[in-house]
């Protein structure tokens, strides 16, 4: 067992963990922050993405020893104070979401993506969201949520 | 009590583009998804599964396994015997149909590679894990059968005690039903003086990938053994569990919690399920079981895997005048929940919109050592609107007539409804002229015709294409005795009741059982409009057997116009129910009593009283009619009269690169008439997200087998799931036509865009180098396989099929992928 501490969504934690735990089951199963999904054993879903020192990660692809000391922020940590962040306010207001399990990672992504990118293109939005996968969708709503949240467009509404 | 003239600002629910009840949870990661729930005490499964497609298992050691560090038990099918209950079909499609006992656990053979042949409890997943590693199976390999049509050779056995792999032959008969004539002398006769067209088409295997893996978590310490799922089907659940392990109905809860996507994957009572459920009870501890998704795609259900052989007739001037559809289905290595019953309701659809004065349906289904399918978004309709929309653009082809043009002359016309269609089936409403019409200048069809044009005589490299469909489904699964009819185990009715609250608030049950459709909105709209409360006072319970009691789930594009129309019938119960309290308390006569917009007002005069004061003072019940029961709560059961009908017209440009075989999607455009919409909002992303589907069968999907029968595709890595960076954005709009057959008007949207968008987008690439001499590229249309394609007819080679080469080397024998490749 290996002693962690790390700052998740605000709060300092602290735990001992198996060298091999993941992040993404740390979290889950010993912080409780099950927000946070896993959708594939290959890394190429993206359900789990969160933020990591200030960029997004695949939280199934980070050992939670290795997230010793770092800062990091799921889907439950987004919001402050009770207010919506603005790509997930931009999600439900495009419809940018349907049966909601590849949600958190997908606006975990969406976020660090205008965070490095504030006014990305269509085609940059497309790219920038390659790594993680919906099924219900067909990405054209996320596609729009993120536009709206980048202040781009309307949204889609009618 | 507020007029309704007095707030100005009250708009009908229905139709208006509501941001969704569900999302709020949803978006801040506040979710009750199956494998989130933990539970004292509870322990874990993992899954030993068979690595071969086919064999004897000769020895199972579990010796290590059981002494490792937390684990707790390790059972094969000898350890639990009977209690391990069995796997149901729900659909014998035939009298004599032949289908092998399906065990969650088999104890003697392995039929496909992926089934479990022992299940490891230990105290955490991973030590379950780990422990299953250390199983250690003997097996004796027997010869698998992989290539479906082989396995209808019958030179290998799937299952040899079946004696056969072939397990029922559905046919249907235009001549025989007293619907059309005899398709044989109407493809005689056009032998001779008209056109034939015949083509087989391959439709792959497809896995569904819902984005959750399936998980289960059953506790069998209440009274009640309650089994939380990741299903889309509760209520079937529950009672095939009863059914098959002896336990009470009345003993089970079934509740699927937040469900992450199913698209028919979840649409199945599964091996995992059925052992949690065995488990849990004889261990009388809480035990969870959550899939990888490796195990997910290799051990749940698959979709489509059919070969099609399509004969159409038609006469020179394009008047279509038969069509005979001869199917080989794969089933897999047993006969799932629907099983077989997939491709028959693919029979009712062949003959699309168009008016065929003769049809002919076979559908034989077969086994193989694979994986077992079932439905998968669309279930035997995108297979069927595939095989037609292409066979029509064939023939357009052939007699040098514009696809649409074609198209036209043979559908029916818009002032012909209802028609009785040679299938047998009375489409109610439709307007494909005005559907078709719209597509048509949004696409801005001409101009796309003319730059092809340019393109070809220019002989660019990039040569563009243009796919059509016009397709129609049949969906609101299902009237019971057409059920029946076709020997399904159940019926296809919904149940839903509205409970009125003392405050106001009110509580709407439906035995629909969502996962992403968005039920908690689209059914909050429909009851505020009907009872003039408002949209946020309504709140919709559904996915637990204790809460929702009754009810026939989510699938086949029933939800709303099935279960919406059972919710319909409660609430005019409530407002039934409500009239005498109104009048008693307001000293009329009933007769005088009118409601309108949640308001009972006596006629001529302006007192009245809002419903849900009405439903305060039936809660205190100090007065109220004599002789009334002191409650306005209702129920309402509806079996569907009829299916419906949606249509729409779907139009897709694709650039093709003739050098690398690359294609590029320029637009697309649909237009589809769903009837009357209640959120637009949600029917967008119904849309949007069937039509990515259907698209991925075009170009992306494809679940592949090795000669040893192990799927290759069997990991995110190789099974290609679209990307945001692989597909575009739509153009979709609507054209209303009505459903007359349920009170809404409405018609199901949940499959239409992957029913509608395969042909358009296959056909928009065999249209881009048809001039090349190709007039078929098998699916998935990679770069590859359309390279080929180009060069096989470039060169005179062999016909067009034979060159739509699959990823392998096509002399390797058993290779699912090459299948027909050299045929």
């Amino acid at each position: 067992m290996t002693k962690i501490t790390m700052m998740v969504d605000g709060a300092k934690v602290a735990d001992d963990v198996e060298p091999r735990t993941l992040l993404v089951q740390y979290l889950r199963e010993q912080l409780g922050k099950t927000g946070t999904v896993v959708g594939c054993d290959t890394s190429n879903c993206g359900a789990c993405t969160v933020h990591m020192n200030g960029t997004s990660v695949k939280s199934c692809n980070v050992l939670a020893v290795q997230a010793d000391g770092a800062e990091v922020t799921t889907i439950e940590g987004l919001a402050k104070d009770g207010e919506l962040h603005p790509v997930q306010e931009a999600f439900r207001d495009c419809h940018g979401l349907q049966c909601g399990y590849c949600t958190p990672g997908m606006i975990m992504q969406s976020v660090a993506l205008l965070q490095e990118n504030p006014k990305p293109s269509e085609s940059e939005i497309r790219e920038g969201l390659e790594g993680n996968l919906c099924r219900c969708t067909g990405y054209h709503n996320i596609v729009k949520a993120v536009q709206q949240a980048a202040g781009q467009s309307e949204g889609v509404n009618a | 009590m507020t007029q309704l003239e007095d707030r100005p600002d009250v708009q009908p629910e229905i139709g208006r583009d509501r941001r969704r009840k569900e999302d709020q949870r949803l978006i801040t990661g506040r979710t009750r998804w199956t494998d989130n729930i933990t539970l004292p005490g509870m322990l874990h499964l993992a899954m030993v599964r068979s690595p071969f497609a086919h064999a004897k298992i000769t020895s199972i050691d579990t010796e290590q396994a059981k002494a490792s560090t937390n684990v707790v038990g390790v059972y094969t099918a000898a350890d639990l015997g009977e209690s391990q209950g069995v796997l149901i079909n729900a659909w014998a499609i035939t009298e004599d149909q032949k289908a092998p006992t399906h065990l969650p656990m088999p104890g003697d053979r392995v039929t496909f590679a992926g089934e479990i042949v022992a299940v490891v409890v230990a105290r955490t997943q991973r030590e379950a894990r780990d422990a299953a590693e250390l199983v250690d199976v003997e097996y004796e390999e027997l010869p698998a059968v992989l290539d479906l049509k082989k396995a209808a050779a019958d030179e290998v056995l799937a299952h040899p005690e079946l004696g056969t792999n072939k397990s029922a032959f559905w046919k249907f008969d235009s001549e025989e039903a007293g619907t059309g004539g005899n398709v044989d002398a109407a493809i005689e006769k056009a032998r001779t003086d008209g056109v034939v067209i015949e083509r087989e088409y391959r439709q792959q295997r497809l896995i569904p990938a819902f984005m959750e893996p399936r998980s289960t978590v059953v506790d069998p310490t209440g009274e009640q053994i309650t089994m939380w799922s990741a299903t889309q089907i509760p209520h079937i659940l529950r009672f095939a569990l009863a059914a098959t392990t002896g336990v009470p109905e009345s003993k089970i809860r079934v509740i699927a919690p937040d469900v992450g996507g199913g698209f028919g994957g979840k649409l199945q009572t599964t091996p995992e399920e059925w052992l949690t459920f065995c488990l849990a009870n004889k261990l009388g501890k809480s035990i969870k079981y959550t899939e990888t998704r490796s195990e997910s795609l290799v051990a749940a259900h698959h979709g489509r895997d059919q070969w099609q052989k399509l004969t159409l007739s038609a006469e020179k001037d394009g008047t279509v005048t038969g069509l005979k559809v001869e199917l080989l289905a794969d089933l897999g290595s047993y006969v799932s929940l629907v099983g077989g019953g997939v491709p028959v309701l693919g029979a009712f659809m062949f003959n699309a919109i168009y008016k065929f004065p003769a049809y002919q349906f076979n559908c034989q289904t077969v086994f193989t050592n694979k994986t077992w399918t079932d439905a998968y978004r669309g279930a035997g309709r995108p297979e069927a609107t595939y095989g037609i929309e292409r066979m029509m653009s064939e023939l357009a082809a052939e007699l040098d007539m514009d696809p649409i043009e074609l198209r036209e002359k043979n559908w029916i016309k818009h002032e012909e409804f209802p028609f009785t269609t040679v299938a047998g089936l009375e489409y109610d409403t439709g307007n494909y002229e005005a559907a078709t019409a719209k597509a048509l200048e949004m696409f801005g069809y001409d101009e796309l015709r003319a730059e092809q044009k340019q393109r070809r005589d220019a002989g660019d490299r990039v040569q563009l294409g243009i796919g059509i469909s016009t397709f129609t489904e049949m969906c609101g699964l299902a009237p019971s005795r057409v059920l029946g009819q076709l020997n399904y185990g159940a019926g296809g009715w919904e149940h839903a009741s509205v409970r009125m609250l003392a405050t106001g608030k009110v509580e709407v049950v439906t035995g629909a059982s969502a996962h992403g459709q968005g039920h908690e909105t689209a059914f909050s709209q429909i009851v505020a409009d009907r009872l003039g409360v408002a949209f946020e006072d309504v709140e919709v319970l559904h996915g637990d057997t204790q809460i929702a009691h009754k009810g026939l789930d989510t699938y086949g594009s029933r939800s709303l116009v099935v279960g919406g129309e059972a919710l319909v019938k409660a609430t005019d119960k409530v407002i039934e129910k409500a009239k005498p309290v109104a009048a008693h308390l307001l000293e009329a006569s009933v007769d005088d009593i009118e409601f309108s917009a949640g308001r009972f007002s006596v006629k001529g005069t302006d007192q009245g009283l809002a419903i849900g004061e009405i439903a305060a003072a039936v809660f205190a019940a100090h007065n109220y009619p004599e002789g009334m029961e002191p409650s306005l709560d209702s129920e309402a059961t509806y079996d569907p009269v009829n299916f419906n009908y949606p249509h729409g017209t779907h139009l897709c440009a694709m650039e093709v690169d003739t050098e690398t075989g690359a294609v590029k999607m320029r637009k697309y455009v649909c237009v589809d008439d769903i009837g009357n919409v209640i959120n637009p909002l949600i029917v967008s992303g119904q849309v949007h997200g069937g039509l990515v589907q259907g698209i991925a069968q075009a170009l992306w999907e494809e679940a592949v087998y090795d000669e040893a029968g192990t799927l290759v595709s069997g990991s995110f890595v190789d099974y290609l799931l679209p990307t945001s960076a692989d597909t575009i954005s739509f153009d979709i709009e609507h054209t209303t036509t009505p459903s007359i057959t349920n009170t809404l008007g409405t018609k199901g949207v949940g499959e239409a865009g992957t029913i509608a968008s395969t042909p358009a987008v296959v056909g928009s690439i065999v249209d881009a180098v048809r001039h090349l001499g190709v007039n078929d590229i098998q699916m998935p249309c990679t770069p590859e396989r359309v390279w080929k394609a180009i060069q096989g007819a470039g060169d005179g080679g062999p016909a067009t099929e034979g060159a739509a080469m699959p990823h392998f080397d096509p002399d390797e024998p058993g290779t699912d992928s090459t299948e027909g490749a050299g045929a």
